[in-house]
């Protein structure tokens, strides 16, 4: 019964990583970028639901909704600012670009909340499920979780297929000339991209300082890697390569901690990655990309 | 006035000058063919008038309103359409979520299906394939999505760039039938084409182009019996 309670716990752990996956691969999909702040933007999501819900003492849900829009906001401004001007500049310039933000992010947490860890309160209020004769116990967090995903999943999927802005996201991310040519504005596409998906990561904050309620400035950047690396795993670019990724890896690092060994874990994480890409580079559910001019 | 006036247009990649200074106009309901070797400037001067890439010098102006600062996206808005060389069709999504995005400036749901409707009328291949990938399509289809993705903006005036571009010769000849029929039904067209005679034998007037400067202009038929563009571009 212990396997199951592992495999759910790696679901649950993949679910936080899928919905972290879905920002790189939405972000890759359509500006053709490695967003390595992305990452960081978790950590700021649960410092605005810290600093909200447990030092002040607002109510959890309104913390939450808050601390969306904040890294909504936080991503759309990181875009203008520091990746627009990039636009048309070499892929490795972009990269440092990126990895310079990620250090901004941490280091100006680390000037506003220091470097020791914070306890952070779950905002989940969902009672845990025993079943089995109490033999397997779901947490709350764990719940909430995985029905948060699904529900993410299921919205963007429909969001991407049904509106004219999804079609519109589909467009820039095969042609961004052709787009334009349609009447469609790229600039703005890519910035409700990185809207979606910095929004997404403060979901993920939240979600993932409840389950694993210790938090500090570099809180993001162990997740960040992970959830890029559930993205490549699934075939960065593609939505349900980033659910698939996410949830596949969240179960190996579960099932490696308990069974091999939790030191083993992450390297096991990342030579099943390697294996993965050396027999599909593409990833999973990856597309060949074929290179445009 | 014309309906589009282009005015000692310059546009430089880097340092090379790759058109240095050309002025034409395209009147309401004309067939216009800007003809002339391989890298003329035929598609950067496409490209400069639909706004995808910034000009060095000169203007455009279109239905009287000055569009040379304008991005494209804004300029489709204003009801020109652009068919872009090797098509560009949209790989990952279905026939009918192409020929979608092409009326995406568009509001009236009811006007859009009436679109729909006429496409499929002047296309029925892409009515037979609406649910099949873009990208699967043959190039001819594709060449004829990527028309009627145009079409689908409602355009007064269409630029065409090498529609003709290899495609098998019953292809060419259904293509530029499409463009009469264009044509006839009111759209200006803007043509550019590698197939000179084909060209001209449905334009009203042309422009010849070579290295970046318009060296010739004038009616199609004069032009079709003109010594030099025989020889140049007619292959007699
Ligand atoms: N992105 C670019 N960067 C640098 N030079 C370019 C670029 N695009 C076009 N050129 C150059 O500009 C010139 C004109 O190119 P253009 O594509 O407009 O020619 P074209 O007349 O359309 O040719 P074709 O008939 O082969 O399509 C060419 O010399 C080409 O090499
Ligand atoms: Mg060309």
């Amino acid at each position: 019964m212990s396997f199951l309670n592992y495999l759910i716990n790696g679901v649950s752990l993949g679910s936080v990583y899928a919905i972290i996956a879905l920002g790189y691969t939405m972000v890759y999909g359509i500006a053709k970028m490695l967003n390595f702040a992305h990452g960081d933007v978790i950590m700021v999501g649960g410092f605005v639901v810290f600093t909200l819900s447990t030092r002040m003492g607002l109510s959890p849900v309104a913390a939450v909704l808050i601390s969306i829009v904040v890294c909504t906001c936080l991503g759309m401004t990181i875009e203008r600012i520091a990746y627009k001007p990039l636009r048309s500049a070499t892929s490795l310039a972009v990269l440092i670009t990126a990895i310079g933000v990620s250090y901004f992010l941490q280091n100006l947490a680390l000037i506003l909340f220091g470097s020791d860890i914070k306890l952070f309160t779950s905002v989940v209020k969902v009672k845990p499920l025993v079943i089995a004769d109490g033999q397997i116990t779901i947490t709350g967090e764990t719940i909430v979780t995985i029905i948060a995903c699904m529900i993410i999943m299921i919205v963007l999927t429909t969001f991407i297929k049904k509106t004219k802005a999804g079609q519109a996201m589909l467009a820039v991310s095969e042609d961004k000339g052709a787009a334009e040519l349609m009447g469609v504005n790229v600039n703005a596409t890519i910035s409700l991209t990185f809207a979606i998906g910095s929004g997404l990561a403060a979901i993920a904050g939240v979600l993932l300082c409840s389950a694993y309620p210790s938090l500090n400035p570099y809180t993001g950047s162990m997740p960040g890697i992970k959830a890029f690396v559930a993205a490549v795993f699934g075939g960065i670019g593609s939505i349900p390569g980033a659910l698939i990724g996410g949830i596949l890896l969240g179960v190996i690092e579960s099932l490696s901690k308990s069974y091999i060994s939790s030191q083993m874990a992450d390297a096991i994480v990342f030579s099943v990655l390697i294996i993965v890409l050396l027999v599909k580079p593409t990833g999973l559910l990856g597309k060949k990309i074929s290179e445009k001019v | 006035m014309a309906m589009l006036e282009v005015k000692d247009l310059e546009v430089n990649y880097g340092v090379i000058k790759a058109i240095k200074g050309v002025s034409f106009e395209v009147n309401e309901g004309e067939v216009i063919s800007l003809i002339g070797a391989n890298g003329a400037g035929k598609t950067t001067i496409l490209h400069a008038v639909s706004g995808l890439i910034n000009k060095a010098a000169g203007s455009v102006t279109f239905e009287g309103k000055d569009i040379t600062k304008l991005p494209a996206h804004k300029i489709v808005y204003m009801g020109m359409s652009h068919v872009p060389e090797g098509r560009r069709v949209f790989a990952q999504l279905t026939v009918l979520e192409n020929l979608k995005l092409g009326a995406y400036t568009r509001k009236d749901k009811t006007e859009i299906e009436e679109t729909l409707k006429k496409v499929y009328t002047s296309f029925p291949r892409l009515e037979e394939r609406k649910n099949q990938l873009a990208g699967t399509l043959s190039g001819g289809e594709q060449q004829m999505l990527a028309m009627g993705r145009a079409l689908m903006a409602h355009p007064t005036l269409i630029l065409m760039d090498e529609p003709s571009m290899g495609l098998s010769p019953i292809f060419v000849e259904e293509i530029f039938n499409i463009i009469k029929e264009i044509s006839a039904s009111g759209t200006t067209v803007l043509l550019v084409e590698q197939n000179a005679k084909k060209a001209l034998s449905i334009s009203d007037r042309a422009y010849v182009l070579e290295t970046g400067n318009i060296t010739l202009s004038g009616d199609a038929k004069t032009l079709m019996n003109d010594e030099s563009v025989k020889k140049a571009y007619l292959g007699e």
